[in-house]
């Protein structure tokens, strides 16, 4: 039987000479009719652009197909080359029989029409449908996405959803007439794990409804075992490994996949974190950073002259306390606090209440002992100063020179960090976003100081990249004996480098404790929740259950005050709140 | 250098670039004096005198020659633009930056007052100003500075503010750097850019405000020479002597086309997204 698609050879090329620059470099795959098949690979493998030139919008990307085949079966059994159909048969399938959806939902619809809208859109260039028709279309399409509340929400604009109803709708859009391909290009990437949960559980359910198949392009390789039959590896424009999922992930045959499965970052239920550096019971140590009773609230005006009516409350009664040498990772989804915990910490929002105290504070005036790493190598360092500059600047603030001293500790610090040497006259952009993060990670070591806060550090960076920074940061914990306040939404990082976890819902702590107690007996729904939905390779086939709970407003009346917390303890160093 | 080299790459950065070039050995020669004639002797017997040898494109009615007047114009006109366009950056910097930075009552009050001067057409504005001072070479330069202020505020704000929300400037607070050093270090060596473009087509801009308040009797004031004034001792003469609108004007017209030229090369070359393409 043919399959659904052939892929044989497949070149793709960019620029004025396409073949001198290719990115594909001679990719061959089959789908067949109702298969999952996942392209796993990292930044610039070539894994986007092997899918989008199978419906061709590579085009509208200046990219030109050089070589080979796409043979797609059609309805009616006969099989066209996509990589030679004309524009006008191109846009006859884009959306009739392949679907897409993309990475950032937030930016694929227009933000001035309304949702039922662009979903009747679709039905009306493919089906003909209008008025009244192409409504009920609109809504069933909403209907079978599980958007509660269809009818009404047809009306809403895109900012009016979030980013996982946001996603749904472009499944709405992508599936509204039938197509029997759906590309799908790291369509979780940008939501948080517990959303993405849901999205794959969506799509799963829909593959089976219509029997369709799903090109998958991710880049985690955990993600996938989930819900693929067949896993195509891709590694500098070629297909590495291609085989069934067992196969892959059990005996992966070439090195780069091993490495992927090996070395990368996987979440393991607890049973991958860090041995050293446990806390002991009976410590009497200072900590390096205590805090107690956060509260960072913004006011809410309904207009300018008014009072506030209310308050955002972002961060509502956070306490913690950071030894030396202690990694405290704090993980919630976006909107939790868990950056704005941070931020108050080192200043940058003022917080309403509470207080912190940084224990062991060097005697001399203006030494920051907090410093922070960001989540974004690439907005993080000024394009147009040099290193030199750049690892400058903490020590000017603090008062200080750029001597002969401040250049050694430099030179040793880029050393430290597996910089070159000569990196110090270049400019931010010679480098790659791996390197700018240990740039960065330099920078906030130049005034030795005693907490690191790290929002979200590796989360920008490539998966074996990731592991390459994590390990940095666990060795420099260890020579420095730094205390890392490390911010993060991923479970699988959080694993490799925490001593303990914070899990923040709502601007709240629900559970803290020991990281292997949390991580494999987590106490609190939430948490619970939030494990559940990680993606792990030994989960195979897993059925996702579909929660669509959202996330409580933060949105207080004014003079709002949380009841206080009951917690309930768990062992030696591992609490939850007791919940109502 | 990387710059220059890439003005050389670029087509009509090339094209502008010679143009600009040439106009300012003009200016230069025109105002050392360095002219064939005397621009303010009057050769009376040669009076309207066409295009000859002698008199490379002609006499004016006071038999002044008209190459020389044209050389000590071009000198006199780019003077007033260079320093209203240096007036008009400044000042235009030191608000944007100031607004952007200390942000709320200081942003609305900057820009409400730079909308009120936006909201003026840019050559009634100078009139205005000119008229209140009396005019002169140094009113026109600050009336034609104060009239392009606030382009430049609106170009340094708006970036700046952008930049301002930027991480590296998140990671500068962490440090506890001085706002100074924020400003100039983060804000302003990232704002070079914008400026070097909205600087080129200012000139242009401030060549044609110049030309139109000579023009109007409120700028150079005679017997000096200014291309605006040319023009306006033509206008009588249009046909009988033909040459005394046409090198002036033509005179203009490529000046403007040049900045112009060169500002759209300078906004391929340094916008951020085409730096590979010419780096």
């Amino acid at each position: 039987m043919t399959p659904l698609l052939s892929v044989s050879d497949l070149r793709v090329g960019f620029g004025r000479d396409p073949r001198a620059n290719e990115v594909v470099r001679g990719v061959s795959f089959d789908v067949a009719d109702g298969e999952t098949l996942a392209i796993v690979g990292e930044s610039g493998s070539g894994k986007s652009v092997t899918a989008l030139s199978i419906n061709r919008l590579i085009d509208f990307g200046g990219g030109r197909i050089t070589g080979g085949a796409i043979g797609l079966k059609r309805a009616n059994g006969t099989v066209l080359d996509l990589a030679g159909a004309g524009e006008a048969q191109l846009t006859g399938i884009r959306g009739a029989e392949i679907g897409m959806i993309f990475q950032e939902p937030m930016t694929s619809l227009n933000p001035v029409l309304t949702i039922g809208t662009q979903i009747e859109e679709s039905f009306r260039l493919h089906r003909g449908l209008t008025g009244r028709q192409a409504t009920v279309a609109a809504r069933d399409a909403l209907d079978r996405v599980r958007i509660p509340d269809a009818a009404r929400r047809l009306k809403y604009t895109p900012n009016q959803l979030s980013g996982g109803m946001l996603q749904r709708v472009m499944i709405a859009i992508a599936l509204a007439c039938n197509p029997r391909l759906l590309i799908a290009d790291e369509p979780t990437t940008a939501l948080d794990v517990t959303v993405q949960a849901q999205i794959m559980a969506l799509l799963a359910e829909l593959k089976r409804e219509t029997g369709m198949s799903v090109i998958f392009i991710t880049h985690d390789i955990g993600l996938v075992a989930g819900i693929a039959d067949k896993v195509m590896v891709m590694q500098n424009g070629q297909a590495v490994e291609q085989g069934e999922l067992n196969q892959i992930l059990d005996s992966p045959r070439h090195p780069y996949t091993q490495h992927l499965l090996r070395d990368v970052p996987h979440f393991a239920s607890g049973r991958a974190t860090r041995a050293d550096g446990r806390r002991e019971k009976s410590e009497n140590r200072q900590p390096a950073l205590k805090v107690d009773g956060l509260v960072v609230r913004f006011p809410l005006k309904s207009n300018f002259f008014s009072r506030a009516t209310g308050a955002v409350h972002a961060v509502d009664g956070v306490d913690f306390d950071l030894m030396p040498g202690e990694t405290l990772a704090i993980v919630g989804e976006s909107g939790s606090g868990k950056s704005t915990t941070a931020k108050a910490v080192l200043g940058l929002v003022r917080s309403t209440r509470g207080s912190f105290s940084v224990g062991n504070a060097p005697a001399e005036r203006n030494v920051r002992p907090v410093q922070m790493v960001f989540q974004n190598p690439y907005a993080s360092l000024n394009p147009r100063l040099t290193i030199e500059s750049i690892l400058a600047e903490p020590v000017i603030a603090a008062g200080g020179r750029v001597d002969t001293a401040t250049r050694a500790r430099m030179a040793s610090l880029l050393d430290r960090v597996g910089l070159p040497m000569n990196s110090l006259q270049r400019y931010p952009y010679e480098f790659s976003g791996g390197q700018r993060q240990r740039l960065c990670i330099a920078r906030a070591l130049m005034l030795n100081p005693s907490v690191v806060v790290l929002d979200e550090a590796v989360s920008a960076l490539d998966v074996s990249v990731q592991a390459k920074v994590l390990e940095l940061l666990v060795n420099l914990q260890r020579e420095y004996g730094l205390a890392y306040l490390f911010i993060s939404h991923d479970m699988a990082v959080v694993e490799r480098i925490a001593h303990r976890i914070a899990v923040i819902y709502a601007g709240q702590i629900v559970e803290i404790g020991d990281a292997a107690s949390v991580l494999s007996r987590p106490r609190h729904s939430y948490t619970r929740k939030l494990i559940s939905a990680v993606p792990a390779i030994d989960r195979r086939h897993e059925h996702f259950e579909i929660d669509t709970r959202q996330v409580p407003s933060l949105v207080r009346p004014r003079g709002f005050e949380p009841t206080p917390a009951r917690w309930e303890r768990f062992g030696g160093d591992h609490m939850a709140r007791v919940e109502a | 250098m990387r710059i220059l080299r890439a003005i050389f790459g670029h087509g009509s950065g090339r094209i502008g670039g010679a143009i600009v070039c040439v106009y300012l050995l003009i200016a230069v020669l025109g105002l050392l004096g360095l002219t064939p004639h005397n621009p303010i002797t009057q050769y009376r017997i040669d009076r309207l005198h066409a295009p000859s040898a002698t008199y490379w494109m002609g006499t004016d009615l006071f038999g002044r020659d008209v190459a020389s007047r044209l050389m000590a114009g071009i000198g006199q006109s780019f003077t007033v633009a260079f320093f209203s366009v240096a007036f008009a950056t400044l000042a235009g910097t030191v608000l944007g930056l100031a607004a952007a930075w200390l942000g709320r009552r200081w942003d609305g009050v900057v820009m409400r007052v730079m909308d009120v001067l936006l909201a003026f057409p840019a050559i009634l504005l100078a009139l205005l100003i000119v008229t209140v001072a009396g005019p002169g070479t140094w009113t026109s330069v600050v009336a034609i500075g104060i009239v392009y202020t606030p382009i430049f505020t609106r170009v340094v704000r708006g970036p700046a503010l952008s930049l301002k929300a930027r991480e590296f400037v998140d990671a500068a607070r962490t440090f506890g750097s001085s706002s100074s050093y924020i400003v100039t270090r983060h804000l302003l060596l990232n704002l070079v850019a914008p400026l070097t473009v909205q600087v080129t087509l200012a000139l242009a801009w401030a060549l044609l405000t110049e030309a139109g308040l000579s023009f109007l009797g409120l700028g150079t004031q005679p017997p000096a020479a200014s291309l605006g004034l040319m023009l306006s001792d033509s206008r009588n003469l249009m046909e009988t002597a033909p040459w005394l609108m046409i090198f002036p004007g033509l005179a203009i017209m490529i000046s403007i086309l040049g900045f112009n030229l060169l500002g759209d090369a300078l906004r391929d070359i340094l916008d951020p997204r085409m730096r590979r393409a010419f780096a």
